[in-house]
């Protein structure tokens, strides 16, 4: 599903985010991504998304080299893919209905099964009441919830988050976790970054550690 | 996929009026602006299309004089009224006898002295032409047919004021076409600008629209409705302009030409001019967004 071969990333300050990274995620998987802050987790999956493009290797998903992908093909790749970000890029000016409506409309989507998916999306988050409300009135796990949402909608068959469990207390992160899980048990990959150890205790999931840029053992 | 394609059209293009709605003070000053500004060269062209209208009316319509040989008879004055029955350019004419050009001489205030003392009279008969078409070729070929008739010493016409008149109108042809290219300009240039601020007020939007798979014809998409919308409600508001301006001329009119026994009266633009204005003042509006687009979107690359 996704397969990365001596990919390199350095920065055009001259920083070398990612050094010489191998890697395989197998469809259906579910793969952390674990390493202190600063190591490289975020460029990696950024990478995937080609929201930042490598300055070696090649990069492949589903079978699509996307270090060679044509600006205008960029926009179909990340339409397979749902992305968490760690900033969370949400849209303040829309309420959460509208926010989760996005990926839909941009891939044009039918008026009439818009409405359903959104509507499914933010009830498998548990934000179906809260389809009305602005961002800003929402807590800080409900936002990463909608962020879910807006990822998941439009079905992708890759899910990426970035430090998902960011900023929550352990009892959230523990829900947003089993959310994942339960979107894996369907048969989507998903690749999550985190920083926080205690989340990986005991898990069942591959881990795989990023030192300074370089995969450890 | 047509109806994916209708949804999402549909969906830009309300999201579009519901924008302008949004900020109505800002709207209407941008249509007002576009009105004014497309009502000055329409406006001239509309005047000029009347003017000619006008001018075409047989109250103004051209007249030549043909003069016949001084021996001319009977039979070749017969001959040429035959002649200018057939021809097709003539809408009617007038002969008047040499008798009675001499007696309206005569009539005629300071020659009467001069005349009284004539021994022969030194006038020919003479044709009064009124013709169809009123351009100076039109009128030179005429004058040339009608030159080649032997029984005819000499065709004239006051070519002064049908070039006076053509001249005029090549002169408002060429001011329309001056006002309109610099106004345009204008008007693209008040879109680019406008949708350079929308471009910057929906920085996050865009950014974020991109990392979740947009295209650039997407995005692109509510810029160019916008402009396309705001030209056409510009052009809308030149036309209403136009409108009213002819309507107070006319009220005006009315007045003058009572005075005067003939019907005179200003028309507005025809269907046909009305939607060319209408396009060309939605293209414009359109460009403008396109070429901003152009030169701002590929500034917010999503990291
Ligand atoms: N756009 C950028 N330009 C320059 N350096 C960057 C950029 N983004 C990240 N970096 C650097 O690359 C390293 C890895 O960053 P990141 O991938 O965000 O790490 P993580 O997500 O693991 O915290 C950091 O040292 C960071 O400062
Ligand atoms: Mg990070």
């Amino acid at each position: 599903m996704i397969s990365f071969k001596n990919v390199s990333k350095r920065y055009p300050d001259g920083y070398v985010a990612l050094n010489n990274i191998d890697l395989s995620v197998e469809p259906g998987e579910m793969v952390f991504l674990t390493g202190h802050s600063g190591a490289g987790k975020s460029t990696l999956l950024k990478l995937i998304a080609a929201i930042e493009r490598p300055t070696s290797g090649t990069i492949t998903i589903s079978g699509q080299n996307i270090a060679q992908l044509k600006l205008g093909a960029i926009p179909y790749l990340r339409r397979k893919i749902g992305f968490i970000f760690q900033d969370h890029k949400l849209l303040f000016d829309r309420n959460v209905f509208d926010n989760v409506l996005l990926p839909l409309q941009i891939g044009s989507f039918e008026n009439h099964m818009m409405v359903s998916r959104v509507r499914a999306a933010l009830d498998k988050v548990g934000l179906l009441k809260k389809e009305k409300s602005m961002p800003i009135a929402l807590s800080g796990g409900e936002r990463q919830r909608l962020c879910i949402a807006r990822a998941v909608v439009h079905r992708p068959s890759i899910l990426i988050a970035d430090e998902p469990t960011g900023n929550l207390d352990v009892d959230y992160a523990r829900d947003i976790m089993a959310m994942f899980t339960s979107f894996n048990q369907v048969g989507v990959t998903v690749l999550i970054a985190t920083h926080d150890a205690s989340l990986l205790e005991d898990t069942q999931h591959r881990v795989l550690s990023l030192k300074q840029g370089k995969l450890a053992a | 996929m047509i109806r994916a394609w209708l949804t999402q059209h549909g969906f830009v293009f309300f999201l579009t009026l519901k924008r302008l709605i949004s900020t109505p003070v800002t709207s209407l000053l941008s249509v007002v602006v576009m009105g004014i500004a497309l009502s000055l060269p329409t406006g001239i062209y509309v005047l000029m299309e009347n003017l000619q209208s006008i001018s075409g009316q047989s109250i103004n319509s051209p007249q030549m004089s043909l003069f016949l040989k001084s021996d001319a008879k009977k039979e070749d004055i017969d001959k040429i009224k035959q002649r200018l029955e057939e021809n097709s350019q003539v809408v009617d004419f007038q002969f008047v006898p040499k008798d009675v050009a001499l007696h309206q001489l005569q009539q005629s205030n300071g020659l009467t002295d001069i005349t009284t003392h004539l021994v022969r009279n030194p006038l020919p008969d003479a044709f009064i032409v009124h013709t169809l078409e009123n351009t100076p070729e039109a009128l030179d070929q005429l004058q040339t047919v009608m030159q080649k008739w032997s029984e005819i010493e000499y065709v004239q016409f006051d070519s002064a004021w049908v070039e006076r008149m053509s001249a005029l109108l090549k002169l408002g042809r060429f001011v329309v076409l001056m006002l309109a290219t610099l106004l345009s300009i204008a008007i693209i240039a008040i879109m680019f600008n406008t949708i350079r601020l929308q471009i910057l007020t929906k920085r996050d939007e865009i950014e974020i629209s991109k990392l979740i798979g947009a295209t650039d014809s997407f995005i692109r998409r509510p810029f160019l409705y916008f402009g396309a919308i705001q030209g056409l409600v510009g052009g809308v508001a030149a036309w209403a302009i136009i409108a009213f301006g002819i309507e107070t001329m006319n009220k005006e009119l009315i007045e003058l030409v009572k005075l005067y026994s003939f019907d005179l009266s200003l028309k507005h633009l025809s269907l046909e001019d009305s939607i060319s204005l209408l396009l060309f003042s939605a293209w414009l509006g359109w460009l403008g967004a396109r070429l901003s687009v152009a030169s701002h979107l590929w500034q917010i690359e999503p990291n």
